[in-house]
């Protein structure tokens, strides 16, 4: 657990004048499964982009297994293994679930000339488990844009296994998801996590999953570093429980 | 499977036409050699407009440079081309036949493969570009392409470049550009058959409908993008050299760089018979072709006018095209299926 796969040290950044992040510091574990909670408007989603690069940070540092990573751009951290879902959720809703998952092959391992091969039958059975793995094997010749909210979601997440990551950061997995497909979802995290070893990096809103799921968790609120530890240390902190009721 | 049958029996039909046309319909040799023309440029427009989503204006660049590089290396080859060009293809240089053959072949393949770099840098410097900005970009790129050839005497300035005349019996020489641009435009359909088949395909696909989520994925866009355009400049630069030794003189505004006309009758054709798909180009271009053709000799004086009709009429009222519309009423002719049977293999 020691093994550090991102580290960001002392990011900021400024959105004209409102402090997004300021002097941000954090670690994720090789192997782990990380949370990241705060209040709505913490600065969650801004250290998300930062991390993947969507936008330049201000100040500070980010790492990807040792590897400066806050001047790249965002198909280069990609290509690295370091990938990310969107909190509005994005598949290509014109194409059925298959071709969503043959899409989402990894092509950053691909040479040009392997990219000018068709798709294995390998490839296919292989979207076929993952779909079936998220539950959507019924569902596959299905144009992705008729699916449910939650149902893309679970699609989303099928296609960034499919892109093999090492590092996968999920923007609030779970939200719009209804309560009962929740608790399938949480066993799938942790199954990901821990059969096909993906690192997991979660935003989460709510605290029963992340409580659940996660190993370590920060907790942001107003854009800062405000507490960090175990989902128990977390759940007894003053300072995270004065944050989301809104003491500060 | 019966589906594979009938397939086989459509190719070998078509490809059986292709070759008796000019045999059976001697009077339109040129026409047919023009349909196919409007075949070529229609499916490689499609390459990027229908299946990556940029719509470019300025793949008629590429036709004009393929008409020009194709002479120049033509004539080079054996003259000095400031000296021909001066003496506007008079009698003073004469090819052999065999002068005649290798230099078209020479040149058009040398087209071909000019397109294809130029696309690299145009590229380089516009697929920045996203949307409407993309089109009037690369518009921009075929008339100041146009404008700079017709300024620049040594290849013939705004007179053009006149070309041998085909070594031999004229009507064999229709014949013979027929099957350089059928040949052509049968190895393009081929072509973009397998490539749309491919993991390249599929990724292209995926830039056009969300280029953002494309780059999150890791898909290298700039570089799938510039290959798309090189291969699709590679096949129009060939087409624009058969042009130009077929036409045997042409000149800059109104014949290589014409954006009016071929530059925009390429987007028609896709448009009219579907964006996206295999066969849409293919069924535009006959369609458009003969719809221009009937409207030249039946509506002269109106016929760019009821051109621009059926553009607008295109546009508003059948965005998918002839085989958009045939996916949705038909999906099953394009073995397009809704709910999986559990066991069955995804195809």
């Amino acid at each position: 657990m020691s093994d550090v796969i991102i580290d960001v040290q002392g990011v900021s950044k400024a959105f004209g004048g409102i402090q997004a992040n300021s002097d941000v510091s954090m670690q994720v574990a090789r192997g782990g499964i990380t949370g990241l909670i705060g209040p709505n408007g913490s600065g969650k989603t801004t250290l998300f982009n930062s991390i993947v690069g969507y936008h330049p940070i201000d100040a500070g540092s980010i790492k990807f297994e040792n590897r400066e990573i806050s001047t790249l751009k965002v198909q280069q951290i990609a290509r690295l293994g370091l990938l990310r879902t969107f909190q509005q959720t994005r598949i290509y809703g014109k194409m059925n679930c298959v071709e969503n998952m043959l899409i989402s092959m990894p092509h950053r391992k691909m040479s040009l000339w392997d990219a000018l091969k068709k798709n294995t039958p390998e490839d296919y059975e292989r979207a076929d488990q993952l779909l079936e793995f998220v539950g959507l094997y019924e569902k596959r010749f299905l144009l992705s844009g008729d699916l449910s909210f939650g149902q893309q979601k679970l699609l989303e997440f099928a296609m960034a296994l499919m892109n093999e990551p090492t590092c996968l950061l999920l923007d609030e997995p779970t939200a719009g998801i209804n309560p009962t497909l929740i608790n399938g979802l949480i066993d799938r995290l942790k199954r990901a996590n821990e059969e096909f070893g993906i690192t997991l990096f979660v935003i989460e809103h709510n605290m029963r999953v992340i409580m659940n799921l996660a190993e370590t968790i920060y907790c942001l609120a107003h854009g800062e570093m405000l507490a960090q530890g175990t989902p128990d240390e977390i759940q007894n902190d003053q300072r995270v429980i004065d944050a989301y009721l809104g003491a500060h | 499977m019966n589906t594979t049958r009938n397939k086989i029996i459509l190719y070998a039909a078509i490809l059986a036409v292709t070759i008796a046309a000019p045999f059976l319909f001697p009077t339109y040799g040129t026409q047919l050699a023009t349909l196919w023309l409007m075949i070529i440029v229609a499916l490689t427009w499609d390459m990027t407009g229908g299946q990556m989503g940029y719509n470019s204006l300025g793949n008629i660049f590429f036709y004009g440079t393929g008409m020009y590089v194709a002479a120049i290396v033509a004539i080079g080859m054996y003259f000095n081309v400031g000296a021909y060009t001066d003496a506007s293809g008079g009698k003073l240089f004469e090819f052999t036949r065999h002068q005649y053959f290798v230099g078209m072949l020479v040149g058009t393949l040398a087209a071909g493969v000019f397109c294809s770099l130029s696309a690299v840098v145009i590229g380089f410097l516009t697929f920045g570009l996203r949307g409407p900005y993309f089109a009037i970009g690369t518009l921009g790129v075929a008339i100041a392409g146009g404008e700079l050839v017709a300024n620049w005497d040594w290849v013939g300035g705004g007179q053009g470049i006149a070309l041998p005349v085909y070594p031999g019996d004229l009507d064999q020489g229709k014949d013979f550009f027929y099957f350089c641009f059928a040949i052509t435009g049968v190895a393009v359909f081929l072509f973009v058959r397998w490539l749309y088949q491919t993991r390249f395909g599929a990724a292209i696909n995926a830039i056009r409908d969300d280029e953002e989520k494309a780059d999150a994925m890791g898909i290298h866009t700039l570089r799938y993008k510039l290959v798309t355009w090189a291969m699709a400049a590679f096949f129009v630069g060939i087409a624009g050299a058969i042009s130009a030794f077929q036409l045997i003189h042409f000149e800059p505004i109104e014949t290589a760089y014409q954006t009016i006309n071929l530059g925009i009758f390429m987007v028609v054709c896709v448009l009219l018979g579907g964006k996206g798909t295999l066969w849409g180009p293919v069924v535009g271009a006959i369609l458009f072709h003969v719809i221009k053709e009937v409207t030249w000799n039946y509506f002269l004086g109106w016929q760019w006018v009821a051109l621009g009709a059926l553009i607008i009429v295109t546009v508003v009222y059948f965005k998918d095209g002839v085989m958009g519309y045939l996916a949705h009423t038909r999906p099953e002719w394009f073995g397009i299926r809704v709910e999986g049977k559990a066991g069955e293999k995804a195809s």
